[in-house]
């Protein structure tokens, strides 16, 4: 068994070493010196470690820890929101009763079909014209609401029971503190499922912040490694592959930690890329 | 219980998208108000721009050649995977890496690997004696080079929808196919796996097509969409005239054009799912 499984853990192998190809070359960059990384050799280990030169100048040049603290603040903000507007919206769309309901279902369905690039440029028309532009809010509140958010939990507290529901009711909840005292600790697994998916999404993102922000002040982890590239490096590979591989490590690492989780999460929310 | 999401709803999402809408039948710029009523004139501006044609054909090659392959490829990957018990996890995550890496982080790496003198690929291929191609700056290659980066990217998503499919087909199914006389697993995978993996791949290949169309930030990162348009693609256009030659309202009939393929990609979906794919 274990030897007629050699030739496919060797091709997987062979694929995964191709596949983390970029990953390898980027880390090897960032500990060469210049005059190393343009002599264009194929060996990965730097005759002269150069990390703290390459690292040290992205460190000195850019606000790396602002731009992080800001892609932390965005994201948290973001899911926040969501989160705040989505679940009691799923509860009500799953669970309550009321006219109109059918008709709202709908429009979330009509939500999931419009990519968030169409409604860009009005917002940004509209959030320059409030003095918005360049602020967390303009980076935040387009991405507050998530209709896949409400999608997602109203599939999910369908399958609640109702006895759960009207047990609360009897003891006299009002339906408010049934969604966060009775609904939201049962929604867990929806909930981190969706905040994986959420955070990678909007860490990750370059073409909202672009438009919203300008220089380094609101900068996230996207655009920091974008204008370290235009502004600062050139061609100082060593010191850009160090910036990229700060900017990309948060994630990466949490990644890392819980693989299952978000693998999960990933495949339970993809409907929405 | 709705009126926080239905709030935001409106103000986020539903006005500014009908806003949009409206827009691209105006001449607004950043700057000049009120605009102009214009009827088709963007649309047709845009059908006699050359710069624009390019931008679709780019989009729809780049399209054509990532869905496919990443959709394949992680079909591909997650059988292999799947295939026996060992290095299912390590697997996963490698392939996985891609997905969750900061897309223009990565893209500068690929820059220094693709790099035409000191990029390490070019000197492996210097080394074995075959051509140096500039691959991100040559009009011949440049749509291949973000298609392939693309692969790259979504290769490890679609496995992972894939592996969830995979797991969802009962294991006696395989064996009671056995025991019906399909012996290689090549007739197994043809007779049960793929005809039951249909709704899964319908829906990897329409979420492939999706992201696949939103290809921004590679383009925004490595080319500008250059070399001399060469790597143009509708959101970069759409960006480009919006935000940096401020037309608006032009750049907003863009925009309506990529919503109508993005809707074109899922009225098909629609249709097919209606009709053929079977459930298991």
């Amino acid at each position: 068994m274990a030897r007629r499984d050699l030739p496919r853990l060797g091709l997987l192998s062979l694929l995964g070493l191709l596949f983390l190809m970029p990953y390898v070359w980027m880390v090897a960059a960032s500990l060469k010196p210049l005059d190393e990384i343009f002599r264009a050799s194929l060996s990965l280990w730097p005759e002269r470690l150069a990390a703290a030169e390459n690292y040290g100048r992205v460190i000195a040049r850019v606000p790396v820890a602002q731009y992080i603290w800001n892609g932390v603040v965005v994201c948290g903000g973001i899911l926040f929101f969501q989160l705040l507007f989505a679940i009691p919206a799923g509860y009500a769309l799953a669970k309550l009763r009321f006219p109109g309901r059918e008709w709202l279902f709908g429009a979330v369905m009509l939500g999931l079909l419009v990519p968030p690039h169409v409604p860009a440029l009005p917002l940004y028309v509209a959030f320059s014209g409030i003095g918005w532009l360049n602020t967390f809010a303009a980076l935040i509140a387009p991405s507050t609401i998530s209709v896949f958010a409400i999608f997602l939990f109203r599939q999910f507290f369908k399958a609640l029971p109702d006895e759960l529901l009207h047990a609360a009711r009897l003891d006299g909840m009002g339906e408010w503190s049934i969604v966060w005292r009775v609904v939201l600790p049962n929604a867990w697994p929806a909930a981190t499922a969706f905040a994986i998916f959420s955070v990678v999404a909007h860490w990750n993102d370059l073409f909202w912040p672009l438009i919203a922000t300008q220089g380094h002040e609101r900068a996230t982890p996207a655009l920091g490694v974008l204008y370290f590239r235009s502004e600062e490096a050139g061609d100082d590979f060593g010191a850009m592959m160090a910036a990229a591989v700060i900017m990309t490590l948060p994630l990466v690492l949490a990644f890392l930690l819980a693989q299952r989780r978000f693998v999960e999460g990933i495949a339970t929310t993809g409907l929405k890329g | 219980m709705v009126l926080p999401a239905g709030l935001a709803y409106l103000l986020m999402l539903l006005l500014p998208t009908l806003a949009a809408v409206a827009l691209a039948f105006t001449d607004y710029e950043l700057g000049l108000w009120p605009p102009a009523w214009v009827g088709l004139g963007n649309f047709e501006e845009m059908a006699a721009d050359r710069g624009f044609r390019s931008s679709v054909r780019n989009t729809l090659i780049y399209v054509g050649i990532v869905t496919p392959a990443a959709v394949a490829g992680g079909l591909a990957l997650a059988l292999l995977v799947e295939a026996g018990g060992r290095g299912r996890t390590l697997f996963r995550a490698v392939f996985f890496l891609p997905v969750v890496s900061l897309t223009v982080a990565m893209a500068s790496a690929w820059q220094y690997l693709l790099h035409p003198t000191i990029g390490p690929l070019n000197a492996a291929l210097r080394g074995l004696g075959l051509g140096t191609p500039f691959w991100l700056t040559s009009s011949d290659w440049v749509l291949l080079t973000l298609a392939a980066i693309g692969v790259w990217e979504s290769i490890g998503f679609n496995m992972v929808l894939f592996m969830a499919g995979l797991t969802a087909i009962p294991r006696e199914l395989h064996a009671a196919a056995e025991v019906d006389g399909a012996r290689s697993a090549w007739d197994r995978f043809r007779l049960v796996t793929w005809p039951l993996l249909g709704p899964t791949t319908l829906f990897v290949v329409t979420i492939s097509m999706i992201r696949s169309l939103r290809v921004f930030d590679t383009v925004a990162v490595l080319t500008q969409g250059g070399p001399n348009k060469a790597s143009e693609v509708l959101l970069y256009t759409m960006y480009t005239e919006g935000f940096t030659f401020l037309r608006l309202g032009y750049s907003a009939a863009v925009t309506l054009v990529f919503l109508l393929v993005v809707l074109a990609v899922m009225w098909i979906q629609m249709r097919v799912l209606d009709r053929r794919v079977h459930y298991g």
